[in-house]
């Protein structure tokens, strides 16, 4: 599988005006939840069945979630949810969260059978160009779900992957096996082993640009290690791309709740993450 | 097969339903078919450039959410540039809303806009964030006919004048438009309103307060929409919490000619769509030939007007 940018451009999507055959590329609709389980003490995994056009989902791309309302909690909006894995064969598409909010606790109480109103999938994903080997994605928190499906569409790519995945503690280490299923090299970094600070991570990854094999930085979740990328990238010339999280309304472009500053040709400018990203070229990302 | 067509002034839309400025852009058309619309309608326009206010932009309460986002706009050249083109493609006619910091700056920018291309101008007189306090001109009858006054001379386009609820003279301010020439008023932007956060102490937006929206307001809208339709002969459009069917019937039924949606499409990014198809269905379902005869249709038989009086504003 290749991974392209979904974003059309302006011109593609105007001559939509006048097509009778329009379709909808991104559809909000009721799925079904397949499972919703534990996966340590602080993730969950939940699995829904989409239609076809949900499980279209490219890696770093995210759904907006319509959370169950319960007990006290009232979410009115919806929550973005990056995606962690998808199967368009069985039409399958899977999140890992953590239970922080109202929104996430009212997914908690999901069980298989129960209907979830999902709406993507939306914003641009990650690119994997042809000229990638070997690439380095390095996550924390959120970003060890977001960078996950990478795992497979570099393999069906023919790209070698190193994920330096980061946590406070080994328990809490998300994404290793799926990783390593995949034919990742994993290097656990923790906060409890001392293993997870800058210097440290970039001692790694200094001996991956070292070793040829880090053609690409992929990145999520960390504004520590983010910055270290980012000087390393610019230190020897490789690319990257970080996918950037920021409180969302609509998901569709329409509000701008979620513009964050990026670092563009000399200026500072703003970009919604909903629709111009959520992944954005590492170099004009500001921690 | 119901009749969904509507007239405002000189302009006839193919259904009643439009979205609210500010939460429609083109991101849109990759979920629902814009020809549909009854109009299109853009987020608001300035001639400077402005970056918005700070984060956080919105925050959502039971039943809404409020925003303060400052209006963002990339100016005139990139309009002419970029979005008049842009919708050009559709049929659907194009609403372009505009603001400005004086009469003299709406006149202007009026001008300017109207092209080939643009159907009808709406004038953001009422947005609550831009002046101080959240002071607009729609906040009183004289400095709404001034600017209108100003914009009628500058455009032969069909002019809206979105109006503020945050203002207990409506129905005047209403009086106030039509008597300048708007040929419709937009009932209502958002309630201006406030949230603070329990474990910072501090105001939830960045920009302290801001504009409520979503079913919570829709029944105080609901009732300046009935206000102002009594008060002004031109259509009156009403905005504030439509979400289904049943409230853009129920807005038609208190006088409202059409209806914007915004919020709702946050939630449901295909609610003006589904709306559309409930009205058909309604009517169908009611025997009713044209939806404009839902239009003011409220059976209101007790009351009259000297005793509703004491409701005022």
């Amino acid at each position: 599988m290749s991974v392209h940018h979904m974003s059309a451009s302006a011109s593609e999507v105007a001559l939509g005006g006048n097509r009778a055959d329009w379709s909808a590329s991104i559809v909000a609709e009721r799925a079904e939840v397949a499972s919703n389980d534990e996966i340590n003490a602080e993730y969950r995994h939940l699995v829904v069945r989409g239609s076809e056009i949900a499980a279209r989902a490219l890696p770093g791309q995210f759904f907006q979630l319509l959370c169950p309302q319960t007990g006290g909690d009232q979410p009115f909006l919806r929550r973005p949810m990056s995606l962690y894995g998808v199967d368009p064969t069985q039409r399958q598409i899977e999140f890992l969260y953590k239970v922080t909010g109202a929104g996430t606790r009212g997914l908690a109480t999901l069980r298989p059978r129960d209907s979830l109103d999902i709406m993507g999938p939306l914003g641009v994903g990650f690119t994997l160009s042809p000229g990638f080997r070997s690439i380095v994605v390095v996550g924390r928190g959120a970003g060890l779900a977001t960078l996950a499906p990478l795992a497979r569409a570099a393999r069906d790519s023919g790209i070698s992957v190193t994920a330096i995945l980061s946590a406070r503690r080994p328990e809490l280490l998300v994404s290793v096996d799926l990783f390593k299923r995949e034919g990742a090299q994993v290097v656990a970094v923790t906060d409890s082993e001392s293993t997870s600070g800058p210097a440290n991570v970039e001692r790694i990854l200094r001996r991956l640009i070292a070793e040829g094999r880090c053609d690409a930085f992929f990145a999520c979740g960390s504004s520590r290690l983010l910055r270290v990328q980012q000087r390393l990238a610019r230190e020897f010339g490789i690319p990257g791309q970080v996918a950037m999280e920021q409180q969302m309304a609509c998901g569709l472009g329409l509000c701008y709740c979620c513009v964050r500053d990026f670092h563009v040709g000399g200026e500072i400018v703003h970009r919604r993450v909903c629709w111009d990203g959520p992944v954005f070229d590492m170099m004009e990302a500001l921690p | 097969m119901t009749d969904l067509s509507v007239q405002i002034g000189d302009l006839t839309l193919a259904s009643p339903v439009m979205p609210a400025s500010g939460t429609f852009a083109e991101g849109l058309e990759r979920v629902i078919d814009l020809n549909r619309l009854g109009a299109l309608v853009t987020k608001t326009i300035t001639r400077e450039l402005r970056a918005g206010n700070p984060l956080p932009r919105v925050v959502e309460r039971p039943g809404g959410l409020i925003n303060s986002i400052g209006i963002p706009s990339k100016g005139v050249p990139h309009f002419l540039d970029h979005t008049l083109p842009y919708y050009a493609a559709y049929r659907t006619p194009l609403v372009v809303s505009i603001s400005a910091p004086t009469a003299e700056g709406f006149a202007e920018l009026a001008a300017e806009i109207s092209r080939p291309g643009v159907a009808a101008i709406e004038a953001n007189i009422s947005c609550p964030n831009i002046e101080e306090d959240g002071r607009a001109f729609a906040m009183n009858a004289a400095s709404t006919e001034a600017v209108m006054r100003q914009l009628r001379a500058a455009t032969s386009l069909p002019l809206w004048a979105k109006l503020t609820p945050n203002t207990g003279d409506l129905p005047d301010v209403a009086r106030a438009a039509e008597a300048a020439g708007a040929d419709a008023v937009v009932v209502a932007n958002t309630i201006l309103a406030m949230a603070i956060d329990l474990n910072t102490f501090k105001p939830c937006l960045g920009n302290v307060m801001g504009g409520m929206s979503g079913p919570a307001i829709k029944p105080i809208v609901l009732r300046q929409v009935y206000q102002c339709a009594r008060a002004v002969r031109i259509p009156v459009i009403g905005c504030g919490g439509v979400s289904d069917t049943e409230d853009a019937v129920e807005y038609m039924l208190a006088g409202a000619t059409a209806v914007q949606v915004g919020t709702a499409t946050f939630l449901q990014p295909a609610a003006m769509t589904m709306i559309i198809d409930g009205l058909a269905k309604f009517c169908e379902r009611r025997d009713i030939a044209r939806v404009a005869d839902l239009v003011g249709a409220v059976v209101n038989e007790e009351a009259d007007e000297p005793e509703l009086a004491w409701l005022a504003p």
